[in-house]
Parts: C-alpha cells; sequence; structure tokens
C-alpha cells in the first residue's frame, strides 16, 4: 500500500480513476474515517467537476464556412512517406560515418605508438612523458597526411559517392513531379 | 449512416479520396477545441480565429501524414502549437519577466480587473477561464488537453514528450497551482456564485 505519497496525489488519482482497485478501496475507507481525507476529497473534487463542467470557447458562426472556403484552394499534399526515401537517408548517413572512419584509421596508422616491451608503469611514465613533451598529435605530419595519395584517393571516393546518392535523390524528385 | 455517426478515421479516408467537403465535419468537431487551445496562446479572439483557421488549412495540407495511431485531436495539437508559435515569433509579441516590478504591478492590476469583471458576469465558466489563464503557460496546456481536449495522460506525454507519470505529476500540480490562483484572485466570485447557484 502506498503510504508515502501525499494525500492530496492518492486523492486525484481516485479521482481521476487511475488508482488500482485496492488502493481505491483504502482512499475509500480513509475519506469514510478520517475527517482531514474527508474535507480534502470535497476540496479537490470541486476543483475537478469545475474544470470538467468547463465550456469550451466557441469561434465565430462562419468559422467553419471560412475554413472551407480557404482549402478550396488547397489540395491535400501527398504523404511525407511516400517522397522521404530512408535509403537515401541512411545512404547520406552511411556516406559521412565511412568518411569520418576513413579518416580515423588513417591517423591511428599513422601515430607511432610506445613499444610494449615495458612494464606497465614504465608506459604509463613513457606515455605521460610524451604527452608532455611530444604528445602523438604533435607525431603526425598533417601537411602529409592531407597530401598524401591515399587521403586523395578516399576523398575522391566520397565525393563520387556524394554526388551518386545526389543524383538518386533528384531523380527521385523529378519522378514524382511528372506523376 | 449520417456523417456524424463517421469516426474521425472514417472521414479522413473519404477525404483522402476526394470527398471534401466531408472536411466541414471535422472542423465542426475541432473547431471549439482548436480555437480554445489557441486562445491560451493568444488572449485576442480575433488572432485566435486566424491561427485557428491556419490550424485547419495546414491539417488539410498535411491530412495524408495522419497515420491513425494517435486520435486526431491529438496530431491537430501539434499543429496548433506550430502554428501559435511561429504566429507568437512573427508578432514578436512583447513578454517581460516576473521579477520586473512594474510587470508585477500590471499582473496584479489585470487580475484585479477580471476578478471584478467575473463578480459582475457571475460566471463559473468565465472565472474558470481566467484563472487558467493567470497559470504559467505548461500547467494551463496540461490541463486544457486533460479537461478540455479528453486526452489521456498518455496521449499529452506524447504530446508534450513526456512518461505519463511526469504527466501525471504535473497535472496534479497545474490542479493546485489552479486551485490557488481561484482562492486568491476569485474566492469572492466563487462564494457568489457558490451561494447562488446552491454548489459548495
Amino acid at each position: 500500500m502506498n503510504t508515502e505519497q501525499p494525500m492530496a496525489d492518492r486523492l486525484w488519482d481516485y479521482i481521476d480513476g487511475l488508482s488500482s482497485p485496492a488502493e481505491r478501496s483504502a482512499v475509500e475507507t480513509f475519506i469514510a474515517a478520517n475527517q482531514e481525507w474527508q474535507r480534502k476529497y470535497r476540496e479537490l473534487l470541486d476543483v475537478h467537476q469545475l474544470l470538467v463542467g468547463s465550456e469550451l470557447e466557441e469561434p465565430s458562426m462562419r468559422f467553419t464556412k471560412n475554413v472551407m472556403e480557404e482549402i478550396a484552394r488547397h489540395h491535400v499534399a501527398p504523404a511525407t512517406t511516400t517522397y522521404v526515401n530512408k535509403n537515401i537517408i541512411r545512404g547520406i548517413g552511411a556516406f559521412f560515418l565511412t568518411m569520418i572512419a576513413g579518416l580515423l584509421v588513417y591517423c591511428f596508422a599513422t601515430i607511432k605508438w610506445p613499444s610494449t616491451g615495458s612494464s606497465s608503469s614504465d608506459l604509463i611514465s613513457s606515455y605521460s612523458n610524451s604527452l608532455e613533451k611530444n604528445s602523438p598529435l604533435e607525431k603526425i605530419n598533417w601537411g602529409k597526411l592531407f597530401s598524401s595519395s591515399y587521403v586523395t584517393a578516399f576523398m575522391l571516393i566520397a565525393v563520387v559517392s556524394g554526388l551518386i546518392l545526389l543524383d538518386l535523390y533528384l531523380q527521385r524528385k523529378k519522378q514524382q513531379v511528372s506523376r | 449512416m449520417t456523417y456524424k455517426e463517421l469516426t474521425d478515421t472514417e472521414i479522413i479516408k473519404r477525404i483522402l479520396q476526394g470527398e471534401q467537403a466531408l472536411y466541414a465535419q471535422l472542423v465542426l468537431r475541432y473547431q471549439s477545441y482548436v480555437f480554445t487551445l489557441v486562445l491560451r496562446f493568444t488572449d485576442n479572439r480575433e488572432d485566435a480565429e486566424e491561427i485557428s483557421q491556419d490550424v485547419f488549412v495546414k491539417a488539410y495540407r498535411s491530412l495524408a501524414d495522419f497515420r491513425g495511431d494517435a486520435k486526431f485531436s491529438t496530431w491537430l495539437y501539434t499543429i496548433v502549437r506550430t502554428s501559435c508559435i511561429t504566429f507568437l515569433r512573427k508578432k514578436r509579441l512583447p513578454t517581460a519577466s516576473l521579477d520586473n516590478e512594474r510587470t508585477l504591478i500590471q499582473v496584479e492590476s489585470r487580475e484585479s480587473d477580471i476578478g471584478a469583471t467575473l463578480v459582475e458576469q457571475k460566471s463559473r465558466h468565465a472565472m474558470l477561464n481566467a484563472a487558467i489563464g493567470l497559470l504559467s503557460p505548461n500547467d494551463s496546456q496540461i490541463i486544457n488537453l486533460f479537461y478540455k481536449g479528453e486526452q489521456t495522460l498518455e496521449e499529452i506525454g506524447r504530446i508534450i514528450g513526456l512518461d505519463p507519470n511526469t504527466v501525471k505529476v504535473k497535472l496534479h500540480r497545474a490542479r493546485k497551482r489552479l486551485k490557488e490562483k481561484i482562492e486568491t484572485h476569485f474566492s469572492y466570485a466563487m462564494e457568489e456564485l457558490s451561494g447562488h447557484d446552491g454548489l459548495s
């Protein structure tokens, strides 16, 4: 039984019909036996009844007619699912992921890691020293990286894939317009 | 079978098959719901009517996107919200911080004006709407969706991107704050109404 929950919350759940059958009977017992619960219940029930009995605001009498006159000039647009191709979205995502992955692989491949034969404490000290004096990122020859034939080839493939995707998208759009 | 007996999904299906005139049935069913929600974003009835009309036109244009896995009113509410935000951005309505002393005085005078008018009107409905209007947009949104939109906690959660339990807690708090607003600003009107209507 939920005894920790404040009285008002339990009463609201009871009024809204959200409490379990066990909780309902517990609340009913409290309301019947306890004056404090009874008073609070009446108080909350008043607010609830006020809200339930509230009326909606009405627009002007001509409202429906105005809307119908306005929509006579419009057409229902085709559903988004008919013109948004999920494969294209997935393709664009894959394209960017491939680009990022390719660059990361190349960057890691160019880093000269410390030798693995030394003990762990040596490794940590040598690593911290290398971080202080000569961090791995500093060891990378960025100029060489971006001028190497590997990157040129990779970028070429990426651009060609991008153009293929763009072409696919435009073709699809053209087909829809012609329909 | 009359048009009134058709479900929203059946009406939408037939509109998509070319029966444009049937859209009037959907407008008739939801115009008060949309108009009431829009009025929470803008106090001006003319603006609210313009936005509501825009909501129905947008809904008509996007009708093919309604998949029917949620209630039509839930789907409509997402259009109401975006349309209202766009409208308010376009209008660039002046907003002020409540920390500002001058703003507080303005709010209080507005509240007392509402209170005075309501005693004259002796209208529970007007008082309630005024009290809801004094709540924060988030509180009034939840109350309107739950009571006026008759949306379940799950549906409200889907609309505002929260889980149903959080919505429930927020609804409890919103009602508590509404009760406080009524007690603070409309207690006299409530007593008058209770005496008049014989209600507690």
